[in-house]
């Protein structure tokens, strides 16, 4: 089968194409060079079309129990936003928590071909695959959270050897089907079942004695010795407190040039300046982001409306609850691996600390120089839900249409921002950067987010349009593996994505000490925690990608 | 098409096997540390099991074909006679639901394209804990964490050697546990848990049990003089049951010293009237406490595949159970769309049941609609329904997966004999598949 898109305008920026004129050719399932001499079984004239790869969201919360415990405590979440049954896709329901077939349409529809889950707690990870195995057309794929489970602290607190500690990393990613590893609040998830309500950067844990900064470093090392592509994903100290931005920067400094990868960072980038004691500290993060390579940033740009919030972080989450939108949370401690926080909220553009929330995600966008270091993100569903995207495109590359927003703003806000001063405009190279192909780099998707000759055909195509979020909300064609499952927004075809993973070298000599641990300690066995391949294979009904590691140091 | 074995369904397999880290589906805890030997179909718990768990492997199933109005039917015209009652039918509800994820996911595509009401058999005690999570939410723990860190464990209303017997062995007084010190030793207190539950209480780490007895409806009343004594608000009244105040000053004192406090209740054990107070008065306590120490709660469900039957409808749907799919989309009502209810008002015309643990499978409510019942062979039913269809039981006959009462981990199922039924998903999916309308 060999599929002609003839004569669209192609941002591809991992491989420099700028809007060029050209044809791309599918031949079952991948991209491959101009073949004259080659019968065309399918041509689409796509001239004066945008043509990009499939979009990929970095950090999106789709799969996991704490999902799934936002669906269950938000029933007006989902009345309203129901979606029928059609010959082709099956029901569902849900607008900042959608339910995950609603969730894997609602993607494609938008031009996206995969999706990964930032915060897959290992104890929750066979949930966390079902959930996304239940998430169709897109690919998917997740990070495993470290730093407050009881078996890396211990290790820490007992100085163990560097190397079994990087063994533990491996071992959890191949058990849980990682492609990444997350921390969030290092330790803090940790402490807060000891009592502490806090843990700065350089504070110690009451139990274990080790801080947020050794439990990065070693993280953060023990990632890059193990070959594994994606930085460490870090969801720093401190979210959502005022004056964190001084956390953030210290947390950048304490990396050394360490590869860091900071999420959600405009929940972690505020001061404490101003009659209301918070201020933007969009400057001086995009500043240090600007100045030290080794650290890549995805923003959580908030935006107006209801929402849900669900973090591993039960500690931040806790000490945010007091915000619910409507008045109900759930915080949970689990299983000596980590724990989370579920809490509605509703951001609005009238409230002061909100609209200065808003305009410090923009802000971030805007001063960061290098689009392949910033990914587009609302950290779905926690700023907004991922079906804005579209609208927040436009912010990103229509001046004008940002400044009416911004003109609907808290006025004090609009004063304590300088983001009318910021007359940047991304171009569509850049979207494309910072949607697919960044993103497809730093996760290490080997050939996905580009267009070149031996890429799968994950590709989208939408007509130009002057209004870039009507222009992004509804493409006209998309190709998943070279096949159309979207014309006009709508479902054509559905397909199961596959589930991409990363397996590091550990030594084997791990599992005696793990195995001990779980019989001592858990309540489900060693053996039963392990997620194999063909539970994600048979029972989900899915496929497995293993996507290269660097070697072990 | 799978599961197209004919004829007479024996277990007569020739397995002799010893399985190791087999997970229990037998009740919400799914202990997987359970050894079973398995010996031509015949199952026997070598190593771990409760006698719940013992009843549940060790019983025998009895041969069992499809029927169709009482008369033995091969698998396909099963098949076929239950999708073309589903065609005929106006409102079909479809109950039990008593299976493994891998069962939920087939049970909900079939309810979808039906348009179908789906409600678990034990939904009404899952409703006593959804109406507080999704009124103002809770603050959870999980087995794990609670067998580390516990130092006070307040259980409520259920008698839980009976329940979940493994619970003080496994969770509340394990052998080790990874915060020695302050959670040595375990305070064990008893709040309306009946006269038998105390002498169940048992374990190496168990300190103190202090027993409050009440009767269950008087459960609320007194958390609730509970409350109002952790909050040193005035309170004239003597607190109900007849219990000392003394003895709730005693408890709160001793609740604001732990360090980790788990209040552990089962909503399937509170069968009383408006139970659901006990829950939201539980809860409400639990979120009070930590605003100075750590404090939470334990929620003992998910018998009978309740909790993957409700995770699995939560994550595809975005609602817990009493999902009707009538309108074409998910429309969810605890009240009205409760099959036992919907039975009696004569608000559905025909009824699907579904039941795949023994080794008593709960049977589907009295009614005199039409019926198609797919379970375990050794269902008791009161009269033949119009379509049998007999399905292996999850983690016995087949492989599968179950979510856990804390509704975070799940366990994986093994397949412990070879047997002729079919999986329940198979079944499913292929009555889907026959279905006229798309």
């Amino acid at each position: 089968m060999l599929i002609k898109l003839k004569g669209g305008r192609v941002y591809d920026p991992a491989n420099g194409v700028d809007g060029e004129v050209r044809d791309i050719h599918v031949r079952d399932g991948r991209i491959v060079a101009a073949d004259p001499s080659a019968k065309v079984d399918a041509e689409y004239d796509v001239s004066g079309r945008v043509v990009m790869a499939g979009a990929i969201d970095p950090h999106t919360h789709i799969g996991g129990g704490k999902m799934t415990i936002g669906r269950m405590m938000l029933p007006e979440d989902h009345r309203g936003h129901e979606v029928h049954r059609t010959a082709l896709t099956r029901s569902g329901t849900g607008f900042a928590v959608p339910s995950t077939l609603a969730a894997g349409y609602r993607y494609a529809e938008m031009g996206y071909t995969a999706g990964f889950e930032p915060a897959m707690l290992p104890a929750n990870a066979r949930q966390a695959h079902m959930e996304m195995g239940d998430t169709p057309m897109i690919d998917k794929g997740a990070f495993a959270m470290l730093g407050s489970d009881d078996f890396l602290l211990r290790q820490m607190a007992a100085r163990q050897d560097f190397e079994a500690i990087k063994d533990y990393i491996a071992w959890t990613m191949h058990a849980s089907q990682a492609i990444a590893v997350k921390v969030v609040n290092p330790g803090g998830i940790s402490a807060f079942k000891f009592n502490q309500r806090k843990l700065d950067l350089d504070e110690a844990h009451a139990h274990y004695g080790v801080s947020p900064r050794d439990i990065l470093r070693t993280l953060a090392r023990g990632l890059k010795e193990l070959g594994v592509v994606h930085p460490l994903h870090v969801h720093g100290c401190n979210l959502g407190v005022p004056g964190n931005v001084d956390t953030t920067l210290a947390t950048i400094r304490a990396m050394e040039g360490l590869p860091v990868h900071l999420t959600h960072i405009q929940f972690h980038s505020y001061g404490t300046e101003g009659d209301q004691k918070f201020s933007s500290g969009a400057a001086q993060v995009a500043e240090l982001v600007n100045q030290h390579g080794n650290v890549s940033i995805d923003v959580g740009q908030i935006l107006f409306g209801q929402t849900c919030t669900a973090s591993g972080d039960s500690m931040r989450q806790y000490g945010n609850a007091k915000s619910a939108h409507p008045k109900k949370w759930v915080m949970m401690d689990i299983e000596c691996d980590a724990g989370c926080g579920v809490v509605p909220m509703k951001y609005k553009d009238k409230s002061f600390v909100n609209a200065l929330q808003w305009a410090i995600g923009l802000e971030i966008f805007l001063l960061v120089d290098d689009p392949w270091r910033v990914f587009l993100t609302t950290d779905h569903p926690n700023g907004a839900p991922f079906t804005t995207y579209p609208h927040l495109i436009r912010l990103l590359m229509d001046k004008g249409f940002r400044a009416d927003m911004m003109q609907k703003i808290h006025p004090d806000a609009q004063k304590a921002s300088i983001l009318a001063s910021l007359d940047r405009e991304y171009s569509l190279y850049e979207i494309a950067i910072m949607t697919r192909a960044g993103p497809a780099r730093s996760l290490g998707l080997a050939d996905r987010g580009h267009l070149a000759p031996g890429a799968w055909g994950d590709i989208t195509i939408y007509k130009d349009n002057a209004d870039r979020e009507a222009m992004f909300t509804t493409p006209e064609y998309v190709f998943k593996n070279g096949e159309l499952i979207v014309r006009d927004g709508k479902i054509v075809k559905v397909v199961q994505g596959a589930t991409h993973v990363a397996r590091p070298d550990y030594d084997k000599g791990i599992e005696k000490s793990l195995r001990d641990y779980f019989t001592r300690y858990h309540t489900i066995s060693f053996d039963n925690f392990k997620l194999h391949d063909d539970e994600i294979i048979d029972f989900d009904r899915g496929s497995i990608v293993v996507q290269p590691t660097g070697a072990r140091v | 098409m799978p599961g197209t074995q004919q004829g007479i369904a024996t277990l007569a397999d020739t397995d002799k096997l010893n399985h190791d880290f087999v997970t229990c589906p037998f009740c919400g805890l799914h202990c997987d540390d359970l050894s079973v030997a398995s010996n031509g179909g015949k199952l026997t718990v070598t190593k771990n099991g409760c006698e719940k768990a013992k009843a549940g492997f060790e019983h025998d199933v009895p041969s069992a074909v499809p029927q169709i109005g009482g008369k033995d039917a091969t698998l396909p015209e099963a098949i076929a006679e239950a999708a073309a009652r589903l065609n005929q039918s106006r409102q079909p509800l479809i109950g039990g639901l008593g299976t493994d994820v891998e069962g939920m996911r087939a049970v909900l595509a079939l309810a979808d394209r039906a348009g179908g009401v789906v409600d678990h058999a034990l939904s009404a005690a899952m409703s006593r804990n959804m109406g507080v999570l999704q009124t103002k939410g809770w603050f959870m723990s999980t087995l794990t964490e609670t067998r580390n860190r516990a130092d006070l464990l307040i259980i409520v209303g259920v008698d839980l050697a009976a329940e979940h017997p493994r619970f003080f062995e496994r969770i509340a007084s394990p052998a080790e546990a990874m915060f020695d010190g302050d959670a040595d030793k375990r305070t064990v207190v008893l709040i309306g848990c009946g006269g038998n539950a105390k002498s169940g209480v048992k374990g190496g780490r168990i300190g103190d049990v202090i027993e409050i007895a009440c009767q269950a409806e008087e459960i609320p009343p007194l958390l609730g003089a509970l409350r109002a004594v952790l909050k040193d608000v005035p309170h004239t009244a003597p607190p109900p049951a007849g219990i000392p105040a003394a003895t709730l000053t005693d408890l709160a004192g001793r609740m604001k010293a732990a360090s980790y406090g788990v209040a552990v209740w089962a909503p399937h054990a509170l069968t009383f009237a408006d139970a659901d107070l006990a829950v939201q008065m539980v809860s409400d306590i639990v979120r009070d406490m930590n605003k100075t120490t750590r404090f939470v709660g334990l929620s003992l469900s998910g018998n009978d595949g309740a909790q993957s039957a409700a995770s699995v409808c939560s994550w595809q749907t975005g609602f817990p159970l009493r999902v009707s799919f009538a309108s074409g989309a998910p429309d969810y009502d605890p009240y009205r769309h409760d099959v036992a209810r919907m039975l009696k008002a004569g608000e559905g015309d025909l009824l699907v049941w579904i039941s795949s643990f023994g080794p008593v499978p709960v049977a589907p409510p009295e009614t005199d609609l039409p019926m198609i019942v797919i379970g375990s062979p050794n269902i008791k039913l009161a009269r033949a329904p119009d379509v049998f269809i007999p399905v292996g039981t999850p983690g016995l006959d087949h492989g599968g997966r179950l979510v856990r009462c804390d509704s975070v981990v799940s366990l994986p199922l093994k397949r412990l004999r070879s047997t002729p039924l079919p999986r329940l998903t198979e079944v499913a999916l292929n009555i889907e598949a026959a279905l006229q309308r798309t």
